[in-house]
């Protein structure tokens, strides 16, 4: 009964943020409609790090490694065929195949937590090392010039699926960016509450007792980690169609910090709270960013000095735990009722 | 004939950490269905010989053989699908997951997807967990933890089953409880045993192994064992006098 209720409420939620993203374009100017869809971009690139920290226990410094890597698949393959759709499949498949084979390096050569946050850190360094000596001509791939820091301009943009001559318009281009944000956080709701979700977590409260229950680790892990990659590159692809360019700066270190920040803020261990967490992140920068008075890294910094100090659990978790307290006192009489595995609550707070 | 394979056999076990002989030489055999208890002082190699049997460890030198089959260079997720199982010394359970969801995950590799639901809940049942069946284990007592773990490897239903201090924290009725659901579980499995306490041994053994400074004391009739003065000496100051 509970449990269905709970699922209803979910449906419902999606139902209203469904709504909503149909909405926005009517009721916003198109400057606001593209900020969203940068700021949808990026809260498909927390979840991936939400995935695999939060529920894998695999913190990555270096999840701009597969984001980068998926914006230039992206870019690469849109150039040469001049048709986002293959393009976008590339953005997937580029990362995703990049992530299991480190991964596998580092997963079966049994690499303490330690030293895999050290070896994603390099590998992203060495990305935005590599993408950055690409400046001369010779550096190509196909048709496709990849220009050192300068970057590769001009590169297409979304199209209706296998025809290039109809491109999205930006309005169009939000509902692909926010329906990719659904439906990426509903397959993972999916694979969490599924065998394999159970699983992941399973490994990452204690790789021991899951080892000797039968479960290899290290494949269970392989496999989060690919999925993480995957999640990234597509974000990579919204990326570029936002801006229709990309430079080695996919592959920033900053960037990689940003993410950890957004699921810290928002909160480890839901999937909610890191996208809140990157948009609300993303929001703040954005306006510090169109005036001179403070510096933005000031004010993350502050803003994850507050959440680590006063909110260790971030954002979601603790509105969340305040929210069932609420209701307990309510119904205090009524028997207690088992928490949902995660409170329902629209995905984004547009 | 399957009887003549032992279920578990090791030969010339050794386990060396630096200049600590944990295991020395350990020769052991176990019959399909059979109830062994495993004693012997702290420190005196119990642990170590479970986690080599595990694979959580690897051998110095010697051969552990499951069936026949030897399980050298396996690792212990493929040593747990040949069906050996473990209660560690030291809790090994998932603090952030519920109870129900660890006899989920520990049945869903035996059970047919039709019969895990009731194989879950038989275990609760048997645990005495049903109430708590959705609590997140992390928030529960240290004697139920214990269950817990108890109840996760019996969900898996392993061939060999091996519990290290199953008792440890158990309130005397929890203990002898234990040891009744160990005979219960006896009439379809092999069960490995430590412990210390030897009200406990008395309830359930028949055959006991006594463990001195990695090597093997004795291996005799529970009676024969206890009443042995050299058990008697290294257990000097224990609860044997009782
Ligand atoms: N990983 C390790 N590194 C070094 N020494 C170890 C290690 N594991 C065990 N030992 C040593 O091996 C010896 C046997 O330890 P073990 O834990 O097997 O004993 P035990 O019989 O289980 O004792 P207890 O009854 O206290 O649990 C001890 O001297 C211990 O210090
Ligand atoms: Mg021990």
């Amino acid at each position: 009964m509970t449990t269905k209720t709970a699922l209803g409420l979910q449906l419902a939620a999606l139902a209203v943020v469904i709504v909503g993203i149909a909405l926005v374009p009517g009721y916003v100017q198109i400057f606001t409609v593209m900020q969203l869809t940068l700021f949808a971009s990026m809260a498909v690139l927390a979840l991936s790090l939400a995935f695999i920290w939060g529920f894998g226990g695999i913190l990555s410094f270096g999840q701009t490694a597969f984001f980068g890597l998926g914006a230039y698949a992206y870019a690469v393959t849109a150039v040469n065929f001049q048709d986002s759709t293959p393009a976008i499949v590339m953005a997937v498949l580029v990362p995703s195949l990049f992530a299991a084979m480190l991964g596998y390096f580092t997963f079966y050569g049994r690499i303490s937590d330690v030293y895999f946050g050290v070896i994603t850190l390099t590998v992203t360094l060495i990305l935005f090392n590599v993408a950055n000596s690409t400046s001369g001509q010779e550096y190509h791939i196909g048709r496709a010039q990849l220009g050192g820091f300068n970057g590769m301009p001009a590169v297409p943009t979304f199209n209706m699926p296998f025809n290039p001559s109809a491109p999205l318009y930006p309005e169009q281009g939000w509902y692909v960016t926010a329906g990719a944000l659904v439906a990426v956080y509903c397959m993972l709701r999916a694979i969490l509450a599924g065998r394999f979700g159970r699983v992941v977590v399973a490994v990452k409260e204690n790789e021991i007792r899951a080892s000797l229950l039968g479960y290899d680790p290290r494949l269970i892990k392989l496999l989060a980690f690919t999925i993480g990659g995957g999640i990234a590159g597509l974000a990579g692809a919204l990326y570029v169609n936002w801006g229709a360019f990309v430079s080695p700066n996919v592959f920033s270190l900053s960037l990689s910090a940003q993410i950890i920040i957004w699921v810290t803020v928002g909160g480890l261990g839901t999937l909610l709270g890191p996208v809140i967490g990157a948009v609300l992140i993303e929001y703040i920068i954005s306006s510090i960013g169109s005036q001179q008075v403070v510096n933005a890294n000031l004010v993350l910094g502050a803003v994850l000095l507050i959440f680590v100090l006063l909110l260790p659990k971030g954002l979601v978790p603790t509105l969340r735990h305040l929210a069932l307290e609420v209701l307990h006192r309510f119904r205090k009489p009524a028997a207690p009722e088992a928490a949902p595995p995660a409170a329902a609550q629209p995905l984004g707070s547009k | 004939m399957t009887d003549a394979i032992p279920l578990i056999e090791t030969e010339n076990l050794t386990m060396r950490f630096g200049g600590v002989v944990a295991n020395d030489d350990i020769t052991f055999r176990l019959r399909e269905m059979e109830l062994r208890c495993l004693i012997g002082p702290n420190g005196a190699g119990k642990s170590t010989f479970f986690k080599s049997l595990t694979g959580q460890q690897i051998p110095t030198s010697g051969s552990i053989k499951f069936r026949g089959q030897s399980i050298a260079g396996k690792l212990p997720h493929q040593i747990a699908r040949m069906g050996i199982g473990i209660k560690t010394q030291v809790p090994n359970v998932f603090n952030g997951l519920s109870v129900r969801e660890h006899f989920w995950l520990a049945a869903r590799r035996k059970s047919m997807p039709k019969e895990l639901q009731r194989t879950v809940d038989e275990i609760l049942e048997l645990t005495r967990l049903t109430d708590a069946a959705e609590s997140i284990v992390g928030t529960l007592s240290h004697g139920q933890r214990q269950w817990v773990e108890i109840g996760t490897v019996l969900a898996a239903k392993p061939e060999l089953i091996l519990l290290d201090e199953p008792a440890a924290g158990m309130t005397d009725e929890e203990t002898y409880r234990t040891a009744q659901i160990i005979h219960d579980i006896n009439r379809t499995r092999a069960i490995v045993v430590v412990e210390h306490d030897m009200e406990f041994i008395r309830q359930i053994a028949k055959t006991v192994t006594v463990f001195h400074r990695g090597r093997v004391l004795m291996e005799d009739s529970v009676d024969a064992v206890l009443a042995d003065p050299r058990v008697r000496d290294i257990y000097l100051g224990k609860k044997v006098a009782a």
